[in-house]
């Protein structure tokens, strides 16, 4: 470990010289299509800072590549489940709130549900939340189920007679066992955030019901597929849903996409921006969460992902269409149907990872 | 002095193997050996170099095969194995059967074209085998060009499934791994001596008997060598299989990415590599020793 802090040290060091050279920068690995990037020029505008941005698309490969260590990046912006296992392996560093001048801005009604994942919110700051609901397309599921279709439930996907009509024009479902397997057994009635093997076991026969009609399993490409008409349903994030609509009514190509919480409620998540333990720019990416947890920095980027913000002082400029709409902004009835999830323990998440390959591959 | 040099001409190429081979496979083993752990390394034990000898003792004695268990233990992983063996060995034969006429007819080529051709088969490699494989997803999805095309003809009422099948995994290997069938076919055929053939037909030979009795046999060895550069890499492609494969689409490669990326697994990850590889050597060796005789009947 000694020869790794020396070897550390030295890149550091390197690093820092060269950087007047090359300007100073950081490194942020975000969600795809989760950010207006035009904000990462006014960064760079705003404190010389060049931003190198790259992106993934499942909580599973950015916990990987944290867990390797040495990433490089100064922000990265896991879920709460996975923030709060990633704190306990010795991930990330406490967040100096000295120096986020803006964290008054923060919505004291979200912090207090992320305090859940991460305790004082001593590790992070929430960039964006959002629900995990059905997209559809509007024209085509009426066509297939006719008009009466339950697009606001989740038998939409998850009784077999629906899905067996639907998989003619296509469904996505989410690659993430942690999203999946909620749903299920919430549509089953029991409890979403069940550690019990028993009670887990009960998701597989519903989602191996329906997995023959599934034609994909994946976690970013279904917004171009609802947007272009390749697929019909599918069930996904909210604001990667309505930015599929956007899409698609940019491209006018007679393509309608909606967004549904199901009536039988829906997975309420937290992204959260956080520093990693060995962040060669912490100071840097410091710098960076105070900008994203500024009123107008924050109201830019939900008005242009569609998400909710953690961000109490943006929604005086958030536009109508997003804090208007219910499907990001909740009203209180619906709030009372969404339901948070907790992290498995190393055991569960083999049992659940296995069942998840079982159902996806059929094997 | 002699010896030195001899010795030092056996010791490079040992070295080369033992750095870039045996040193990443022992790792890989290592890891194999250990249990899954939510750290980082997000795995158990790891060697502290502190500890000496005696962290080295307690690191052996917490190894345990338990993750080669784990994999027998498990169907998933042999059919995984069996599958992608399957589609590497379709998708070869496959790339022989289009490769050949391919290297045949370049082969044939008047002299002056052939810098062409030949250009014409590399040429592909310039774009990003990533964006080629992109590619395709917009040529056969369900609104993509191939649909489009052939609903307009009137060929198909209803547009094909063919992006996230089997069939697309095909497509995607066999266009990829054409070149690596073709060139060291074309390589053998362009040396074939003409006067054989000739010599055939004089000694009344059909022209397919003589395809059949001297060229493809004096190719065998460009065929040989085509067949296993596709075959082995295809046995643990994971980028085709993953964007132009369905959720049904089984190949080992995927599996070890879930292993890695999805389950974070490491150990068991790692258990599936070293297994891969057991796999793979069979074919390896077999090709070495081919190359080797091929090099002998040279000389």
């Amino acid at each position: 470990m000694k020869t790794q802090k020396l070897t550390f040290a030295a890149v550091a060091a390197s690093l820092l010289l060269a950087l007047p050279a090359f300007g100073e920068e950081i490194h942020v690995y975000n969600w795809s299509d989760y950010i207006d990037e035009a904000l990462l020029g006014q960064f760079t505008e705003k404190t010389g800072i060049k931003v190198i941005y790259d992106v993934f698309d499942s909580n599973e490969v950015l916990e990987t590549k944290l867990l390797a260590g040495s990433t490089g990046y100064d922000v990265v912006v896991p879920s709460g489940s996975f923030l709060s296992r990633q704190i306990t392996a010795g991930v990330f560093q406490k967040l100096d709130k000295s120096k986020l001048s803006n964290i008054g801005n923060v919505w004291s009604d979200i912090a207090k549900q992320t305090a859940i994942y991460d305790p004082g919110n001593a590790y992070s700051i929430n960039y964006m939340w959002g629900t995990t609901g059905i997209g559809y397309n509007v024209d085509k599921v009426k066509e297939v189920l006719g008009p009466d279709a339950p697009v606001n439930s989740l038998s939409l996907i998850f009784d077999p007679k629906n899905m067996e009509k639907l998989a003619k024009c296509g469904v996505y479902f989410l690659d993430a066992p942690t999203e999946m397997i909620p749903a299920a057994l919430r549509y089953l009635g029991e409890d979403p955030d069940s550690k019990d093997k028993a009670v887990l076991a009960k998701a597989e026969p519903i989602l191996q019901a329906v997995r023959p009609y599934v034609q994909k399993f994946n976690s970013s490409e279904y917004i171009n597929a609802l947007a272009n008409g390749d697929i019909c349903v599918a069930f996904g994030w909210s604001g990667d849903v309505l930015q599929a609509r956007d899409r698609a009514a940019e491209a006018d190509n007679g393509v309608t996409i909606e967004y549904s919480i199901p009536k039988e409620g829906s997975l309420l998540w937290f992204d959260q921006l956080a520093i990693p333990a060995d962040a060669p720019n912490p100071e840097g990416a410091l710098k960076f969460i105070n900008f994203m947890l500024e009123a107008k920095v924050a109201a830019a980027a939900s008005n242009y992902v569609y998400y909710a913000n953690g961000n109490k002082a943006s929604q005086a400029f958030l536009n109508e269409d997003v804090i208007g709409d219910t499907a990001i902004y909740p009203d209180a009835n619906t709030v009372n149907k969404l339901y948070i999830t907790t992290p498995y323990d190393a055991k569960t998440q083999k049992f659940v990872t296995r069942m998840w390959t079982r159902i996806k591959t059929g094997y | 002095m002699p010896n030195i040099r001899r010795l030092i001409l056996i010791a490079v190429p040992y070295t080369w193997l033992l750095l870039l081979f045996l040193v990443p496979f022992l790792i890989v083993f290592k890891m194999s050996l250990s249990d899954q752990a939510l750290a980082i390394p997000p795995y158990t034990p790891t060697f502290q170099f502190s500890a000496g000898w005696d962290g080295l003792k307690a690191m052996f004695s917490a190894f345990d095969l338990e993750n080669f268990t784990w994999l027998s233990e498990d169907n998933l992983y042999w059919k995984a194995y069996l599958s992608s063996l399957q589609i590497a060995l379709f998708s070869t034969i496959l790339s022989l059967l289009i490769g050949f006429p391919i290297a045949y007819g370049m082969a044939n080529a008047s002299a002056a074209w052939r810098p062409t051709l030949m250009m014409l088969v590399i040429l592909p490699f310039w774009t990003s085998f990533l964006i080629r494989v992109y590619a395709w997803i917009g040529i056969l999805g369900t609104n993509g060009y191939l649909n489009q095309v052939l609903l307009w003809t009137g060929v198909i009422d209803e547009p094909l499934v063919i992006l996230n099948t089997n069939i697309a995994v095909y497509i995607g290997i066999v266009y990829t791994y054409l070149p690596f069938m073709v060139l060291p076919i074309y390589a053998t055929l362009e040396k074939l001596d003409m006067d054989l053939l000739e010599a055939a037909e004089d000694l009344g030979c059909s022209r397919f008997e003589a395809f059949w009795l001297i060229t493809f046999p004096l190719a065998r060895a460009g065929v040989i060598a085509g067949c296993f550069l596709v075959f082995i890499p295809v046995v643990g492609e994971f980028v085709i299989p993953s964007l132009l494969g369905g959720s049904r689409t089984l190949m080992i490669g995927k599996v070890l990415w879930d292993e890695f990326f999805s389950n974070r697994d490491w150990p068991v990850a790692s258990a599936v590599a070293v297994v891969l590889l057991l796999i793979l050597i069979v074919p390896i060796i077999l090709f070495q020793r081919q190359q080797q005789r091929a090099q002998e009947a040279k000389q």
